[in-house]
């Protein structure tokens, strides 16, 4: 298979793929198509494909009546806390799980094991009246507490730091260094690509995250991207064409940050999968 | 003492040193995560579990109702409709989606131009917030402007589906939107998964004159069997976790929601909207022995078909 394709089965492929991808950037392109759209023009029959003049009031409008520089902000500062959290955390986890030898190890990891396999839905309510009692629902804080630790993190990094050589540690012990500099200097710079990866996707699965944002923080001012959106249908029921200009406001961040970074991204997402 | 037995002490006594110093830095370094999966995860878990047997006021009170709420769930005609519309979205939409993104991830892996493009635009789905994703769907199923009914009628289809209204529409609109978001992310498992068969098989089957199909079947879908089974169990628990695309493409009022709406969407519909966490509780719990007897089912069943060497 790995010799090249006869060009009779690359015209094949490329068909194939074709289709694919145009099933794929259809609702994308028909969303900033329809976002510089009269109100007219988007229930035309049969559908009008280009707006005559890209109406750039639909953003007006729409970044006027919702507060957009707050869901950003708030969106922002979800996904730091969560990635700056989780990482260390997880981090310092996988090193203690995978190099180190001490009582309550193997119990530790069990547990680790589980959580992974148990369904999100299951701790949010208890979650959701804990933060109720902390007195910070409708906090940016809440936003973070859920992603705070990270048992998937943990067994990602665990598997990278058992590929690092244990000899390094002998060396570093013989010369008086403590475990904890040891972690910090030697073996967390080399775990560098796990950490990226477990970096990218824990910030993507957060900026889509719904549910929690959605309960917790209700007032709007505290919401994040993905809940905020949510409200706009409320406010502009049929309106489509502010409707997809307020998607396009929430999805182009994470858009053009994937499309300068794809490579990381992509690869990132694959390694978190599979083995 | 002799000089032997002297330096067999302080061995052991600078043994001793190192594993208590291991134990304090082991400790240390899993305590965060241990005390946060305690508390946001562990506790939880028993408290949910608690709670299913309890009426949970709005107030935080509770009193025991044991098997009350889950009496009422099997004589709840909406939570057999859930349960129905959560296994249905889980057993159509999955195989799909794999087989979809096998078929994309192995055309990928070949000698083709464009490989880059087509990965970005695949896996585009996967970056959009699911809210954004679900408001254009919905606008592209909208019955009168939709641009998907517009399609159908430019192919000769009669092109007036209900695709949001229609009760026995709905799920499958549901459905086509949840393989157009996995496809990408599948693809990419998979695609990786590809990559790692070695070339030297591919090479002996064509001097054996194994043909395209014939190599397919005998090298790439065996040696592929560890990562479908991965992106198999993955993807059934998180289809059977549905909520953001139904919460987003149909609205509370619609007619039609008692066809589409997942356990989840129950969960969250009771717990958060109606406020009964107890009923609500009950609900997941079904769902986490759901996901559990399936997934044990799949971990059973792959000694059948997944290759493992």
């Amino acid at each position: 298979m790995f010799k090249e394709p006869t060009n009779k089965s690359k015209v094949f492929i490329h068909i194939t793929l074709i289709i694919g991808a145009i099933a794929m950037i259809t609702p994308f392109i028909w969303m900033i198509l329809t976002s510089g759209k009269t109100q007219a023009e988007s229930t035309m029959i049969p559908p009008q494909i280009f707006p005559e003049n890209f109406q750039w009031e639909n953003y007006k409008n729409v970044w006027g009546a919702l507060p957009f520089i707050k869901f950003y902000w708030n969106t922002g500062v979800m996904i730091a806390g969560r990635v700056l959290f989780s990482t260390l955390f997880s981090a310092m986890a996988a090193f203690a799980v995978a190099k180190l030898e001490f009582p309550g190890k193997n119990i530790f990891f069990m547990l680790v094991l589980t959580q992974m396999m148990i369904p999100a839905q299951i701790f949010i309510t208890p979650q959701y009246l804990l933060v109720q009692n902390m007195g910070l629902l409708n906090t940016t804080t809440a936003l973070i507490i859920p992603g705070i630790v990270s048992a998937f993190g943990t067994f990602l990094l665990r598997q990278f730091f058992l590929q690092l050589p244990d000899d390094m540690m002998e060396a570093a012990k013989v010369d008086g260094a403590s475990i904890g500099e040891i972690f910090f200097k030697i073996y967390l710079p080399l775990a560098r690509s796990g950490l990226v990866s477990l970096g990218i996707f824990t910030a993507l699965f957060a900026y889509k995250d719904l549910m929690w944002p959605l309960i917790a923080n209700i007032s709007q001012d505290k919401m994040s991207l993905s809940a905020g959106i949510t409200t706009l249908q409320g406010q502009f029921t049929t309106n489509y064409p502010e409707l997809m200009a307020g998607s396009v406001i929430s999805i182009a961040p994470m858009v053009i940050l994937y499309i300068i970074f794809q490579k990381q991204f992509i690869e990132g997402i694959a390694s978190t999968g599979g083995k | 003492m002799s000089i032997q037995s002297r330096a067999k002490s302080k061995n052991i006594s600078h043994g001793n040193r190192e594993k208590r110093s291991m134990m304090f830095w082991g400790w240390m370094l899993i305590a965060p995560t241990l005390i946060g999966l305690l508390i946001l995860n562990i506790i939880p878990v028993i408290q949910t579990l608690i709670m299913s047997f309890q009426n949970v006021s709005t107030f935080g009170e509770s009193t025991w109702v044991f098997f009350d709420n889950y009496k009422r769930l099997f004589e709840d005609p909406k939570f057999w409709l859930s349960l129905k519309n959560t296994l249905l979205y889980g057993i159509i939409q999955v195989p799909i989606t794999v087989a979809l993104s096998t078929l994309a991830a192995v055309l990928l892996n070949q000698k083709i131009k464009g490989v880059e493009v087509y990965r970005v635009i695949y896996f585009l789905p996967m970056i959009a917030a699911p809210a954004a994703v679900a408001m254009v769907w919905r606008w592209m199923y909208s019955s009168d402007y939709g641009l998907i009914n517009s399609f159908l009628k430019f192919l000769g289809f009669s092109g007036n589906i209900e695709w949001l209204y229609n009760p026995q529409v709905v799920i499958w609109s549901l459905i086509i939107v949840g393989i157009w978001s996995n496809v990408g992310y599948n693809m990419i498992l998979l695609l990786s998964g590809l990559q790692e068969i070695p070339k030297s098989y591919y090479e002996a089957a064509d001097l054996d004159g194994a043909g395209t199909v014939q190599q397919f079947f005998k090298i790439t879908l065996p040696l592929l069997t560890p990562q479908l089974f991965f992106v198999l169990v993955t993807s059934i628990i998180s289809a059977f976790q549905v909520f953001d695309l139904i919460f987003v493409m149909f609205e509370a009022t619609n007619p039609a929601l008692s066809k589409v709406q997942s356990l989840v969407y129950q969960f969250y519909n009771e717990t958060f909207i109606l406020d009964d966490k107890g009923y609500g509780a009950a609900i997941v719990i079904i769902l986490v022995v759901l996901i559990m007897i399936v997934t044990v089912i799949q971990l059973i069943g792959q000694k059948k078909w997944v290759n493992y060497d």
